[in-house]
């Protein structure tokens, strides 16, 4: 589903040195007009509804609405995704309403310490099976 | 007709930066990121510097970049034998079993790492549910290093709360980054938002001695020179007309951003192929194509034609197929499933319903007789949440879809249908590059390994995840453990080879005037229309697509056709084909965004053609349920039973095909 900018919403991202949903797109659609200071899509029929904009916008400012090929109007489905959890909005075209909690990570953010308490490579090994801190299984 | 050129008469000639490292990472998906992970404890203790390339931000980059609810590949309490076996029998029993065995003897050591950095993994409760990744650290559950037990919806597949599955794995591979930074005094290794276009060969004529590509952002153009280059990017999507043409084009299975750039890549550095005749079909929830495996295999749903009748279990569907599949179909791996849900649709039963109430009123009913009323309905409510994360967790546009149709699954069936093919080598699809194995396997015949693990022909390239041909279903943590295994044989390739010194047989002014052309073009002519998009000059990056896609489609066995193809329909394709490959020498580029579309095109063309020719060289139908060849609709072993290869020489637009021999290395 193609998302779209919340005009009053969006603020350019001025305050960050770059534009959340503009960096954060795997495919690269997310365009800044700079006279406007306001986020687009700019190629709708290529966005794979990933909602990585939807949750990264500091201001929530996008959304999504449902491709025009299939999707009925009327529902939504907004996510808010916290430093541990993510929560879920989903509102039926009834009307009906689903929320939902999921864990997203059992770290603190920005906590990984790739090497910390793992052995060094040993280079006799490394024309063999294994890896520097593991050796392969052997069944 | 006349070639066009670029002397930066037109448009503005951009700076050129040349990177010199030891190993270059092209792709920041699940491979990159393992690939980056290994390589850079093993080359920080030699201070060899590794730089990785990404087109997107690492951190939501590659097919991860959603999210996925479930690891597919965690051998566990298997054996790694067993792995090839279950390989073997969905890839029509021809794979690469040394590499299978290979992936399969590694994969774990990655997914115990992601648990380690923060993924959430579900562990089976005392009371024998499940738990959630946070509900399990919190009652104290074992990690599975220290043998705790996860949830299995398959045999070979876990659960996970994996929203952020790609953000947890992309830190520690940028901390491992900066590792190398700081032993080696590099400024930046990591180069987010450089689209990497093709590979500039060696003066010697062997290596591949750079990497050029552009920056999405700024009017900045990179050669990356590199002792070894590991290619870590993903397979072919949005190649075929898909299902939904309009703004639901993007809504693909697979990722929309994948373009076959290392297909590209590797072909154009005359690497040999494998198996590209391969491709994969999933049946999907149609339109939102929400994943189906959580229904099949952890709520037991079934699928049925519209009368409610198992078309698997149909005997005129099924005695045609072991008819003319012989025993494959008697497997009823994930192709003949396909093969015989088509049979269905084309008899008119449609639509095909995976009869979700069912499931959910079987599982109710046990859980309150099990449970007692109350506990049991707090049960169901939580399994509940759990098919919808399934969804929100990978394809969230299929809960929206759900929420604007009003379907409640536990009320209303769910319609699921063939997509359109995709190319890949990681899922369930092995189509990618004949690469050396590990060579200490035994039974290993001679001519599966030359030297360095996971490198293709050409010394010093090397590839992991969806490029690697003949080894699918490696899926998100294979494709981790594959980046690791190939950059460790990588940097084993750089020692081995130090005195090498990348001398590229293009020169930064040449590589300028190639990447730019399309900006060249543009500027040359677009005044000469009213409207730019419209010019008989030159082709935009949309019409090149949909041109590719009309042909594939209606040539090389799309949904159109029901993947129907043959000798004469791939030829007349192939003669269209080769026009629009000609055609591609006169792409338009309005800005960055234009560029970045007109060449991942291009790699999608060639990632087509390659496909096409395969399925020509190939006289059966080995993959039916993905495509057929009609003038040979049945599996033949006496004749096919083999590795079909290619090499492209892009110097003068030729193919080399040859059959190879498969060997069973497991029982």
């Amino acid at each position: 589903m193609p998302s779209f900018v919340i005009t009053e919403k969006c603020d350019g991202c001025k305050a960050q040195d770059k534009t959340a949903c503009q960096y954060i797109c795997p495919h690269d659609l997310m365009a800044l007009d700079r006279e406007k200071m306001k986020a687009y899509n700019q190629e709708p029929e290529q966005c794979w509804e990933c909602f990585n904009c939807v949750k990264i916008c500091p201001q929530q400012a996008v959304e999504v609405r449902g491709y025009s090929d299939f999707v009925p109007l009327g529902s939504s489905t907004i996510p808010l995704r916290g430093s541990d959890s993510i929560m879920w909005t989903i509102k039926f075209r009834s009307g009906l309403t689903k929320r939902f909690k999921f864990p997203i990570r059992t770290t603190v953010e920005g906590s990984v310490d790739a090497y910390a308490g793992k052995p060094e490579p040993d280079f006799a090994t490394i024309k063999k099976p294994g890896f520097f801190n593991n050796p392969a299984r052997t069944e | 007709m006349e070639k066009e050129t670029c002397t930066f008469s037109y448009c503005q000639k951009p700076e050129v930066t040349e990177v010199d490292c030891d190993l270059l990472i092209m792709g920041g998906g699940m491979a990159g990121c393992g690939a980056a992970f290994e390589a850079c404890r093993w080359a920080n203790a030699k201070g060899l510097k590794v730089v990785l390339v990404d087109k997107a931000a690492t951190d939501r980059s590659g097919a991860v970049a959603m999210g996925l609810s479930a690891i597919n590949t965690y051998v566990g309490e298997n054996k790694v034998a067993d792995y090839v076996k279950y390989v073997r029998n969905d890839l029509m029993g021809i794979i690469r079993e040394d590499l299978v065995f290979d992936l399969g003897r590694h994969v774990d050591d990655s997914v115990q790492l992601f648990e380690e950095w923060g993924l959430p993994i579900w562990k089976k409760g005392d009371d024998g549910f499940s738990m959630d990744g946070h509900q399990a650290r919190d009652a104290g559950k074992a990690s599975l290093k220290d043998g705790g037990t996860p949830v299995r919806t398959g045999k070979w597949q876990i659960m996970i709360n994996g929203e952020s599955y790609k953000v947890v794995v992309a830190e520690a591979a940028k901390k491992a980054l900066e590792t190398n930074r700081a032993a080696t005094g590099m400024a930046q290794n990591h180069y987010e938002r450089v689209f990497i276009v093709k590979a500039v060969m060696d003066k010697n004529g062997k290596n591949v001695a750079a990497a050029i590509g552009f920056s999405t952002r700024e009017n900045k153009i990179y050669s990356f020179k590199a002792k070894a280059m590991l290619c870590a990017t993903a397979g072919a999507v949005n190649c075929f007309r898909p299902r939904s043409v309009g703004e639901g084009m993007g809504r693909t299975w697979y990722p929309v951003f994948c373009a076959g750039s290392g297909y590209a890549f590797g072909m154009q550095a005359g690497a040999e192929l494998t198996l590209m005749e391969n491709r994969f079909v999933p049946a999907r929830f149609k339109d939102g194509y929400g994943p189906v495996g959580a229904w099949f295999l952890f709520f037991k749903a079934k699928a049925t034609d519209s009368y409610g009748e198992d078309y698997c279990a149909n005997k005129e569907y099924f005695d045609d197929a072991v008819a003319r599949y012989g025993d494959y179909a008697k497997n009823l791996g994930t192709a003949i499933r396909n093969h015989l849900m088509m049979r269905a649709m084309r008899d008119g039963k449609g639509p095909i319903l995976m009869q979700t109430p069912a499931a959910l009123e079987i599982i109710s009913k046990t859980m309150k007789e099990k449970l007692g009323e109350k506990e049991g309905a707090k049960q169901v409510k939580h399994l509940e949440a759990e098919a919808w994360e399934d969804f929100l967790d990978m394809a969230i546009g299929q809960a929206s879809l759900w929420a604007a149709r009003n379907i409640e699954p536990d009320k209303v069936a769910s319609e699921i249908m063939p997509t359109e093919p995709y190319l890949l080598g990681s899922h369930a699809g092995c189509a990618g590059f004949w690469v050396s194995g590990p060579g200490d396997l035994p039974g290993t015949p001679e001519h599966y390994t030359w030297g360095y693990n996971r490198m293709t022909t050409v010394p010093g390239l090397f590839m992991a995840g969806d490029v690697v041909g003949a080894s699918g279903h490696k899926f998100s943590s294979g494709s981790h453990a594959e980046g690791r295994i190939a950059a460790k044989a990588a940097l084993a390739y750089v020692l081995d080879n130090a005195d090498y010194k990348p001398d590229p047989k293009l020169s930064l002014d040449e590589i300028a005037a190639e990447l730019y052309l399309p900006f060249e073009i543009y500027e040359k002519y677009k005044v000469y229309t009213t409207d730019p998009m419209i010019n008989p000059n030159y082709i935009g990056p949309k019409a090149l697509q949909a041109r590719l896609m009309k042909i594939s489609d209606e040539y090389f066995g799309g949904c159109s056709t029901w993947y129907m193809t043959s000798k004469t329909m791939l030829e007349e394709g192939l003669r269209q084909l080769d026009m629009l490959k000609e055609d591609a020498g006169k792409m338009a580029a309005a800005n960055l965004h234009e560029l970045l579309r007109c060449f991942e095109n291009y790699h999608r063309i060639l990632s087509v053609e390659a496909h096409a020719r395969h399925i020509l060289f190939r006289e059966e139908s080995r993959y039916p349920g993905y495509y057929y060849r009609g003038d040979f609709n049945k599996i033949d072993d006496a004749n096919w039973k083999c590795f079909t290869n290619s090499v492209y020489h892009a110097d003068n637009n030729t193919w080399e095909f040859k059959k190879v021999p498969y060997v069973q290395m497991y029982p």
